[in-house]
Parts: structure tokens; C-alpha cells; sequence
């Protein structure tokens, strides 16, 4: 049942006095006009799904949409053969296009999907790429090895490597004092939550370009991860060298654990894209290509929300807690997206069809 | 038959972006692959909403930002500016990224600026349009857009010298994308299996025989009777049929003195002058009934040359 309300009084107008059939001296012109109704009603109900106002239907209209589309498209297939009025053939035509858009296109609400998706299909996204994601794990851990190696070969390679905003103080050369500096704990929380803000946007935007160019580029990108992660190790070097591995890694640990992860799930998305364009299998380019892209883009929807993660540990912990609760927090946080990735929706405690739906 | 007819080319052109879907009903529905050009032009709309809404934020923000500061000079900011500066790096962020995937997902598959210009983005295998493949398509348009865009800036400069050169010309690739395949997909439509189709919306016209001289083949001017014999409705065929519905319907004088002249030279008959519509709607309505009573045969007559 219908409550009332103004809208009962506006609908009326929107019904015509009943075409005049007889008038019509055309057959087709009368098959037309017989059915004129059934598609206006149509035309009216997809309106209101268009605007995305589904609760403003009765529930006579929603029962009614596969109905009447079928009607219509059965409407169209029999003008097709029997009438020559293009407007109306055209009128039908994007008809029974939009209706089949929202026949055949029920979509899940935003909460639903999100439901979905953190409830397993992340997780699952994450394990079909594990392949690149062991490729690209063994390309970041050579990169910060052969960051080390360059620099404890020849100190000149960390002003090549370290880019100039974090040479402030942190040269080679630097006594371990002033080193122990830069990991201090902050006294307060004021300024953090604009740090963090920052850090958020300015690694989601980096994350994504890595992704991206992982499509594009494949070896690039990687040649990316390298150098980011001589960077890593360039700076370990440094501190090990004052004997402040076990700080400096403490420091590090509260956000890197998240973001070096996300960063390697962005790189591994980029380069299962490429992979399985390079590589299709049994499937045409263009369909590996798209699955591997959705597949791809969930686990970027995971990492951004990663990214969140890392910001906040960053901006707060990192700043705040001493060397223990750092490394006792950034080892958490591995052991919960691990734990979450890969012991979390696994194949087998799911059907099949699920699987399909995607 | 002169008029406002469609030239060839377009009609060509047209075609060529024409694909045909099998609805599970076993209907054949026409899909029109969205222009080039009119992609383009949404994009720039979407990107002209995009700047207005984001620059006037950020003035306003700004605003109560400045407002906020009361006057405090040590480095530490209070809390109110912190917690506005806050809001407007997410805000920059939420709105280049989520822009088009919040309009995308809608029920319209559209963004406002698609919208205006009337394309849609749909799934390329006919199933439903799926989030993943809408985050997919829009992670792209960095790599896309943005940085041939700023490759084109810093190369001719030499900032990056022959590498430089090399990177915009590779990523001019990207850019060039829709060029080279026939569905006009960019490199997002790709990975996500998506394209972007027009999303025409008509309107129902009104029935033509049930108004005018197209029924009777009377004139209600000059009370005159049309009637045209076999011969005389057998120069045209559909093609022509429909063009001369648009004129009809267009309703100019000067297209309908025309035809209506074109067509009386045509079948031999001395063209008088003042009556000229209600001729060319007992001719349409004749020439109507009787090719949709030969189809009904499954007898077709294309245009005047078949």
C-alpha cells in the first residue's frame, strides 16, 4: 500500500486521455498507439531509477519493470517488421536500452559491496596475486640490499641516493647524538593530525602511480621499487653504522610495516596486469585483461585503505611511543594484515558461484 | 530528395560505431559507440565542475581557516586550523579520485559531465557494471592524462633531455589510445572491461496518420484528394520514406516546398504551390502503407535504388 502524499496528486497529470485508435489510418500507427501506455509507464519508472529515487516507486512499478520491459522489447522486435515510423523505432530502441540497463544491471549498494569486499574478496584478490607479489618482494629486498652495498662501498653514493630533504641532518658522518635526534619521541600530539593528512594524500597518489605505471611499464616500475628501497637502505646503512639499527628499525616499523606493504601490493597490482596481458592463457587479451584489472583494482582499494592505516601509525605511535612500543606496534600491524591477506577467505570455505558473481 | 537529408559520411561514420547486443530475450539492440569527441568535451566539463568546486572550497576553507588563527603567532597552529587543514588535503584527494567513481557508480553509469554530453560508461561483456571495474578504469587516467600532459610541458624544455623526449612520446601512446582500437576504449576501458556507449534519451513523437492529410490524403486547405497509383509510390523505399518523416516532423516550410517540389518532378506531376504539406503527408502516408504492407510480405525496399 501506498501512503499518501503530494506526489498521488502530481502523477495524475502525467496520465493523457486514451489515444484516439480509430483516428489512426496506419496499422502500424494503431499497434503503436495501443501499447503507447505500457511504454511511457516504463519510461516513467526508469526515470525514477535513473535519479536513483527507487524508494519513491510503489511496489506495483518495481514488480512491474521486467514486465514491462519485456513488453517493450517484444514491442520493438515486432515494429522492427512491420513498421516504418523512425521515431518510434528510435524511441524504442534507447527504451528498451535503459530498461535493460536496469533490468540486467542490479547493483549492490554501496554497504553491501563493502561488506562483500572486506569480508573475503580482498583477501582472496590478494591471494590470486601472489606471484607478483613474490616478484616484487624480491625486487624491494634487492633494492635496499644493494642500497647498503653501494653506500658501505662509497659514501658518495648516499647524496646520489638519499634525495636533499633528508640529508638535514642525517649525513654520513653524523655523530650518534644527532642521529638519535631524528627518532625522538615528540611531547605532544598538536600538528599531527595535518601531518598524517598529508602523508595520506601524498602516499595514495604515489601508490597509485606505481600502479599504473606497473601497467604500463612492468620493468620500470620495478626499476621504481629498486630505487625507493636503495634509499631504505642507504639510510639503514647510516644508523648501523652509529650502532642504531635496532632504533632506527623500531622507528620505522610503526607505519613501514603497513606501508612498505602497501606499496608492494601496489607495484604487485601493476604488474599482474601487465603479466596477464603478456600472458592471457586461454582467454582472449581483452577478457584476462579486464578480469585481471578488477582483480587489480580491489586489491588498490585495499591499499588505499592501507594507506589510512599507515598515516594514522605515522603521524601518532611513530611520533609518540618509545622504541619498544614502536617495534612492538609496527610488528602487530604485519602480523594483522598477514594474518587478514592470506589466513583470511581462503577459496575453499567459499562456493563456487561466489566467485562467478564477481 | 533534397532536404535535410543525413549526408552519407555521417551515416558511414555512424556505422562504423555501431555495435549490436543480443539481449537474453533475443532481441538485437543497437549500442553506439561514444565519439571521440564527445568524450573528450565530457571530460572537460567534468574537469571544469571538478576545478570550480575544489578551488571555491578551498577559498572558503581558507577563509574560516585565517578566521580560525585568531591572531596566534608561535609555530604551533591551533587545533580549529589544524583540523580545516585536515579537511582540505583529504578533501583535494577524495575529490580528483572519487569524482568520477562516486558518479560512475550511480544507477546512470555517468558522470555530469557524460551526462550532458549523453554517453555512459557500460560493461563490455553486457553484464552489470561492477565497482572493481570502475576504480580500475578511473586509476589510469594518471598515467593517461596527466603525465604525457606534463611530459609535454618539461620536454621541450630539456629537463630530461633525450629520456624525456623518449618518456613523452611512450606515454603519448596512452594518450593516443582510443585512436588506435575500433571501440574507442582508452587504456582504463581496457583493464576494466568497460566502454563508454551513447546514452541517447527520445522522446516519443507523436503518431503521424492520425493527424493531417496522411490518413484521408484530404486536404484540409484546398479539400483536395491525393491519391498516387502503383507507379508513382514505387520510386522510393525506405530510406526515403524516413526522410521525409524528419521533414515532416521538422516542419520547415522552405524543406517541405522543396521536397514536395522534388517529388512531384520525380513522378511526373505538375508541382502547385500553397498545398505543399498536406501533398507531402497523403504521399508519406500512401508510401508508408504500402511498404509496411509489402513487408508484412517480406518484400523490403531499402532506398530508391533497390
Amino acid at each position: 500500500m501506498r501512503a499518501p502524499s503530494i506526489a498521488m496528486f502530481s502523477r495524475s497529470a502525467e496520465i493523457k486521455a486514451a489515444p484516439d485508435i480509430e483516428a489512426a489510418a496506419l496499422r502500424s500507427d494503431r499497434f503503436r498507439l495501443k501499447r503507447e501506455g505500457e511504454w511511457q509507464r516504463l519510461e516513467n519508472i526508469l526515470k525514477e531509477l535513473e535519479k536513483g529515487r527507487l524508494r519513491k516507486l510503489s511496489d506495483d512499478d518495481v514488480l512491474a519493470l521486467p514486465t514491462l520491459y519485456r513488453m517493450a522489447a517484444s514491442s520493438l522486435a515486432v515494429a522492427r517488421e512491420t513498421s516504418l515510423d523512425a521515431s518510434t523505432l528510435a524511441y524504442l530502441e534507447s527504451l528498451v536500452q535503459r530498461a535493460w540497463f536496469q533490468v540486467y544491471g542490479p547493483r549492490l549498494g554501496l554497504m553491501a559491496w563493502m561488506r562483500k569486499f572486506l569480508g573475503g574478496q580482498l583477501s582472496r584478490s590478494i591471494q590470486a596475486i601472489w606471484l607478483d607479489i613474490c616478484v616484487a618482494l624480491f625486487v624491494m629486498v634487492a633494492g635496499t640490499v644493494t642500497g647498503w652495498l653501494l653506500v658501505s662501498r662509497n659514501v658518495e653514493w648516499y647524496y646520489a641516493l638519499v634525495p636533499g630533504q633528508f640529508t638535514d641532518s642525517r649525513v654520513p658522518g653524523a655523530s650518534r647524538e644527532v642521529l638519535l635526534e631524528t627518532l625522538k619521541v615528540e611531547d605532544s600530539a598538536q600538528g599531527m593530525s595535518a601531518f598524517a593528512a598529508q602523508l595520506f594524500a601524498n602516499n595514495a597518489g604515489v601508490s597509485i602511480l606505481a600502479f599504473a605505471l606497473g601497467f604500463a611499464f612492468g620493468i620500470p616500475s620495478l626499476m621504481l621499487l629498486v630505487h625507493n628501497m636503495a634509499v631504505l637502505g642507504a639510510m639503514l646503512w647510516l644508523y648501523s653504522s652509529q650502532d642504531l639499527t635496532w632504533e632506527f628499525i623500531a622507528w620505522l616499523s610503526v607505519h613501514g610495516t603497513t606501508e612498505l606493504f602497501a606499496i608492494l601490493l601496489a607495484g604487485a597490482a601493476g604488474l599482474h596486469i601487465g603479466r596477464k596481458m603478456a600472458f592471457p592463457g586461454q582467454k582472449s587479451i581483452l577478457a584476462s585483461a579486464a578480469e585481471s584489472g578488477q582483480r587489480a583494482a580491489q586489491v588498490m582499494v585495499g591499499v588505499v585503505t592501507m594507506l589510512i592505516f599507515a598515516a594514522l601509525l605515522e603521524a601518532f605511535p611513530r611520533q609518540l611511543a618509545g622504541t619498544e612500543a614502536r617495534a612492538i606496534i609496527g610488528t602487530f600491524m604485519l602480523i594483522f594484515w598477514l594474518a587478514y591477506f592470506f589466513g583470511f577467505g581462503r577459496r575453499g570455505k567459499y562456493p563456487k558461484i561466489d566467485e562467478a558473481a564477481l | 530528395m533534397s532536404g535535410p537529408a543525413m549526408p552519407a559520411q555521417i551515416r558511414d561514420r555512424r556505422a562504423k560505431r555501431q555495435r549490436i547486443l543480443v539481449t537474453p530475450e533475443g532481441v538485437a539492440l543497437p549500442l553506439t559507440i561514444a565519439s571521440r569527441g564527445a568524450r573528450a568535451g565530457a571530460l572537460m566539463l567534468d574537469f571544469l565542475i571538478l576545478m570550480v568546486s575544489t578551488v571555491s572550497l578551498t577559498v572558503m576553507m581558507m577563509f574560516i581557516g585565517f578566521g580560525s588563527l585568531n591572531g596566534a603567532v608561535d609555530e604551533k597552529l591551533p587545533g580549529a586550523t589544524e583540523f580545516i587543514f585536515v579537511l582540505w588535503s583529504l578533501m583535494w584527494f577524495i575529490a580528483w579520485n572519487g569524482y568520477f567513481m562516486f558518479f560512475e557508480m550511480g544507477p546512470r553509469g555517468a558522470t555530469p559531465g557524460k551526462r550532458i554530453v549523453g554517453v555512459r560508461v557500460a560493461s563490455r561483456d553486457g553484464g552489470r557494471l561492477v565497482p572493481e571495474a570502475i576504480v580500475a578504469r578511473n586509476l589510469l587516467r594518471d598515467i593517461e592524462l596527466f603525465l604525457p600532459l606534463v611530459m609535454l610541458l618539461s620536454a621541450p624544455f630539456g629537463g630530461g633531455g633525450a629520456a624525456g623526449w623518449a618518456a613523452f612520446l611512450w606515454f603519448l601512446v596512452f594518450l593516443l589510445f582510443p585512436f588506435f582500437n575500433k571501440d574507442s576504449m582508452r587504456a582504463g576501458d581496457l583493464i576494466a572491461g568497460t566502454w563508454v556507449l551513447e546514452a541517447p534519451e527520445q522522446k516519443l513523437a507523436t503518431t503521424l496518420s492520425s493527424e493531417g492529410a496522411v490518413g484521408a490524403g484530404t486536404s484540409n486547405v484546398t479539400g483536395a484528394q491525393y491519391r498516387f497509383g502503383d507507379e508513382e509510390l514505387s520510386v522510393y523505399g525506405e530510406y526515403e520514406l524516413q526522410t521525409l518523416e524528419r521533414v515532416l516532423r521538422d516542419g520547415r516550410p522552405q524543406a517541405i516546398e522543396a521536397v514536395a517540389e522534388t517529388i512531384c518532378t520525380k513522378i511526373g506531376w505538375n508541382p502547385g504551390a500553397g498545398d505543399e504539406r498536406a501533398f507531402l503527408e497523403s504521399f508519406y502516408g500512401q508510401l508508408r502503407a504500402r511498404l509496411e504492407s509489402d513487408m508484412r510480405f517480406g518484400k523490403r525496399k531499402l532506398d530508391k535504388f533497390s
